[in-house]
């Protein structure tokens, strides 16, 4: 399968992207660039983390109206497993692909740091190895990583099985001392009402080989290779 | 061309009046004479401000030059030291480092946050312009003791402007240090070093090569920001600086920065850049004026075709501006359009704003009259000054207070210098770009390079200013030996230092000495560990109203590290703590000097080199091999608070049981290379031979146990007693006020 690593100006996790998906995965890669207007034969789509346009506004404000986002949606409409990371959850917000938006952190401050983060929804392509309840241990690097959302949404992401990851400890257990940037209902992570679109703050691409501490990020690009298997 | 070279430049610039404007461009009268003798005529007004930046002592290096010949520069696999941009060290594969640290001092002192997150961007494109991808960044900090308000929020602005910079750009920040005495109140320190990954048959350098090429300004547009800036980091800063000097600081835009990153190292791809260097400290005029003089040409700029973010800026604005995010290239005509594309793509700016000359002269044209018409190497080479050393007399030795061990231990942990840093590391990304093997808080940071695998790279950067104003050559060695431990503890065999030399008034003859003797000290502990400086800065006038800085000269070493993909030694409870060195015990300059005694006195033991580099080969070869869990040199805080860093590092209580009487030196001394290490009892024996072989000491003081820490003599009287959360309280004092 085809993935497509986005770059806008500004990206700074597109090369690790890029990197786990080639070098870790063996996947092929496209690195398509914030001007395209077509994401055709892409099987799998990546927004990656870092501070696209600056992040001057709102963090991922400026992004969500590049000439690709465009092509995104399309291919989101289409069903193309979309992911996006930190940043990438940021810009999905903003153009209106994903629900909520995210704010900066409770204390104000960056925060980098390993974090625990519990499976709540395994029928996305994202998740699908995995199973509910799980628990992954990824880096978060993030300022505005607050996730927020009115209380009818937040409902309804609840009744419809939206959310994705919600942090925890590491036994899995949701404590406010585990949440690192005071997240409503300790959201870290949520998908659109297809399930397709995800967006999540921690790095699954910081946590997919040993020597940096962590493999469980890896899980979340290979369920794509499942359910886009599973597809064909 | 050549008729003009020598009549003086005419239209729209006055001719600066004679002698009167010595004082306020910074030059002394005898460097102002020197320039008329040069010019055979009186420099005009935009030329004497390229003299007052040129040749300040932030860019000519006029009280440093002689003693830094002192140091050691060059070594296996130097392909670049001091002189360009940064140092290039070969390190394999067809791979070379590049490595780099540079003073932000008085910026940060006026504007915390701009004057760090400058400080970044600025050492970042040193390393871009030698062709290299920045890969990571140190950082070290000093200033004023944290239980002052004002000290607080100068930190909380410098920790900010560092995140706010290296996070966006997406250059990880893997390691650093924090230290804190009044006399950085005023003058607080920001050194910053980075690390850069090229391949060798990439690099880059500033020269302006050949005579017929252009001058290519790519990046952000030219503003009146940083004007001046390197002649305001040449003099003291007063009481008023904070509101006075705020136009000499220069205001950084990291997405600019990271922009300019990318579209730089494609622009190198292309093949076709003859030569790079960043617009830092003297902007434009310092950037062609060295690219000029290293390769023996000369430039002519064409003032009005550089972008600009304001309208009407005088030719010496244009010049002189320290704009952020700037490089200027050297490139071939027909080439132009093709390295301009790359940089419009980015969204940056891209102007050929003059041409390479073989005439030796830099000139500046604006509006078709030319305002500056120098010899580039005048411009370039200032005359050096001399200062006659007196040396500072030594302290008289003071005797300690006794204060009980346990609230000693305490209160030392609690310091800014021995607190987890988690609160400050934790704000920047250190994990980005996915290198991070060994992450933040631990003696080194371990980075993995994937394009000479199974090899990475260890770096740390120390300073002691406390050691350094007991005894400056001791003090300095004594550092350079520190960062070499905690390399070794990483297992890591060093390959370069860079350093920032961070001292008062050079004028004064007692701080002159001074820093002559830690350069001498820096030399000596660099030649006997084998280790080129392959850079660095000088950062004087480093004062406040209150008086003069600690004298700080702080050392940033990377090492090779053979094989980072084998996981270590997992430690478990019955895991023996072992020494390995052995020290005079003494206070001098010691962290329970400064919290207990009423001076940093008494006395300070110079380390001995020779059973210095038996220890570390030892530590390094034992680490590599696998044979100890963990490894961490004794330093601040002394055995004591080393043996406390280890249990909490590995969150285990330990019984202790020192082998000498148990003393505020035996537990609080800081002297000597020593390094514990935790070790299984299956892997005793191999250690003890290695000891052997290295001919090093090696006492075995206790194990892991528990979760209380405890500390007797060979009396079994108990000196400390403590739970490991009551130490662990203490060390995570460092509130989120302090970053």
């Amino acid at each position: 399968m085809i993935w497509g690593v986005v770059t806008f100006p500004g990206s700074n996790c597109d090369r690790d992207c890029v990197h786990v998906l080639r070098h870790v995965l063996a996947q092929d890669v496209r690195e398509v660039w914030h001007e395209e207007r077509s994401l055709s034969g892409l099987d799998a789509v990546v927004l990656p983390g870092g501070f696209s346009y600056g992040d001057y506004l709102r963090a991922g404000a400026i992004a969500a109206t590049a000439p690709v986002m465009d092509a995104v949606r399309t291919a989101a409409g289409r069903g193309v497993p979309v992911l996006g990371i930190c940043n990438g959850f940021q810009i999905l917000t903003e153009a209106g692909l994903l629900p909520g938006t995210l704010l900066r952190n409770r204390h104000l401050r960056f925060i980098c740091r390993d974090v625990s983060v519990r499976v709540e929804s395994a029928r996305t392509p994202f998740t699908q190895r995995l199973d509910n309840g799980a628990v992954l241990r990824m880096p978060i690097a993030h300022a505005e990583g607050r996730y927020t959302a009115s209380p009818d949404v937040l409902r309804l992401l609840e009744s419809k099985r939206q959310v994705v990851f919600r942090y925890c400890d590491p036994d899995g257990q949701v404590l406010p001392a585990a949440n690192p940037n005071g997240a409503a209902r300790a959201i870290a992570g949520v998908c659109n009402r297809a399930g397709n679109v995800v967006g999540l703050m921690p790095h699954p691409e910081r946590s997919a080989e040993g020597p940096l501490g962590s493999t469980d990020g890896r899980q979340i690009f290979e369920s794509v290779l499942l359910a886009i298997a599973g597809v064909r | 061309m050549t008729g003009i070279a020598h009549a003086p430049p005419r239209v729209g610039v006055e001719v600066a009046p004679e002698g009167a404007p010595a004082g306020a461009s910074g030059l002394s009268p005898e460097e102002y004479a020197a320039v008329g003798a040069a010019l055979r005529r009186a420099p005009n007004t935009v030329e004497l401000r390229c003299f007052a930046v040129m040749w300040s002592e932030h860019c000519a290096y006029k009280h440093s030059r002689e003693v830094l010949r002192r140091l050691p520069t060059r070594g296996a696999g130097v392909l670049q030291g001091p002189g360009e941009n940064a140092g290039v060290v070969e390190i394999g594969g067809g791979w070379a480092l590049v490595w780099k640290m540079e003073s932000h001092n008085h910026p940060s002192a006026v504007d915390p946050y701009n004057g760090a997150a400058t400080g970044v961007g600025g050492i970042i494109r040193d390393v871009l312009a030698m062709g290299a991808r920045p890969i990571a960044l140190l950082d070290s900090l000093r200033c004023g003791p944290l239980d002052d308000a004002r000290s607080r929020r100068l930190l909380a602005g410098i920790v900010g402007g560092i995140a706010g910079y290296g996070n966006s750009i997406g250059v990880p920040t893997v390691g650093g240090e924090l230290a804190v005495d009044p006399g950085y109140r005023d003058n607080p320190l920001v050194n910053v070093a980075c690390l850069g990954l090229v391949r060798t048959d990439r690099v880059v350098r500033g020269r302006a090569d050949p005579p017929g090429a252009v001058l290519l300004y790519a990046g952000a547009r030219t503003g009146r920001d940083g004007i001046g800036g390197a002649a305001f980091a040449s003099a003291v800063l007063d009481e008023r600086a904070e509101y006075e000097d705020r136009a000499a600081v220069q205001i950084g835009d990291p997405f600019a920065g990271k922009c300019l990153i990318e579209a730089t190292l494609q622009a190198l791809e292309t093949g076709r850049v003859r030569g790079v260097q960043d617009m830092g400290a003297g902007g434009l005029a310092c950037a062609a004026a060295e690219m000029a003089a290293r390769a023996d040409t000369g430039v002519v700029l064409d003032l009005y075709r550089v972008p600009l973010r304001e309208r009407d800026m005088a030719p010496h604005e244009v010049l002189l501006s320290e704009s952020q995010e700037r490089m200027l290239l050297v490139t071939s005509p027909e080439d132009v359009e093709i390295l301009a594309a790359v940089y419009r793509r980015w969204g940056l700016e891209a102007e050929v704003v003059g041409r390479v000359t073989d005439d030796g002269r830099f000139r500046a044209q604006f509006d078709d009259a030319l305002v500056v018409d120098l010899p580039a190497d005048l411009l370039t080479h200032a005359p050096a000054r001399h200062v006659d050393p007196v040396p500072v007399p030594d302290p008289a030795p003071l005797a300690a207070r006794g204060i009980a061990a346990e609230h000693a231990l305490l209160r030392l942990l609690a310091t800014a210098e021995l607190a987890g840093k988690a609160p400050i590391y934790e704000q920047y990304d250190h994990m980005v770009q996915v290198r991070t093997v060994v992450r933040p808080g631990r003696d080194a940071a371990v980075l993995r390079l994937p394009e000479v695998a199974p090899a990475g790279l260890a770096l740390t950067v120390d300073g002691n200013g406390r050691w350094c104003a007991v005894d400056p050559y001791g003090g300095a060695l004594a550092t350079v030996l520190e960062a070499a431990a905690n390399l070794a503890c990483a297992g890591a065999v060093p390959l370069a230092v860079t350093d920032c030399l961070n001292f008062a008034s050079p004028e004064d003859p007692q701080v002159f000495w001074t820093f002559a003797r830690a350069v001498e000290g820096i030399a000596d502990a660099c030649r006997a560990l084998g280790v080129p400086v392959v850079g660095g800065n000088v950062s004087f006038y480093n004062e406040g109203p209150a008086g003069p800085i600690l004298p700080t000269p702080v050392v940033a070493m990377v090492g090779l590290v053979p094989d980072v993909t084998t996981a270590p030694t997992v430690p478990q409870d019955d895991n023996l703590l072992v020494l390995l060195g052995a020290a005079d015990s003494g206070l001098g300059g010691s962290l329970y000097a400064r919290e207990f005694c009423s001076s940093l006195a008494p006395g300070f033991h110079r380390p001995n080199l020779h059973t210095a580099g038996r220890t570390l080969s030892c530590v390094r070869e034992a680490v590599q091999r696998r044979a100890v869990a963990l490894a961490h040199d004794v330093s601040d805080g002394g055995l004591a608070a080393a043996l406390v860093e280890c249990c909490l590092i590995l969150d285990r209580g330990a019984s202790v049981t020192l082998p000498g009487p148990v003393d505020t030196a035996a537990l609080f001394g800081e002297e000597g290379t020593r390094v514990v290490c935790v070790v299984s009892p299956d892997d005793l024996t191999e250690l003890q031979s290695l000891a052997a072989t290295h001919d090093v000491p090696l006492s075995v003081l206790g194990h892991l146990e528990g979760d209380r820490f405890r500390i007797a003599g060979p009396d079994e009287r108990v000196a400390v007693d403590l739970s490991l959360g009551r130490l662990r309280r203490a060390w995570m004092s460092l509130g989120c006020e302090a970053g």
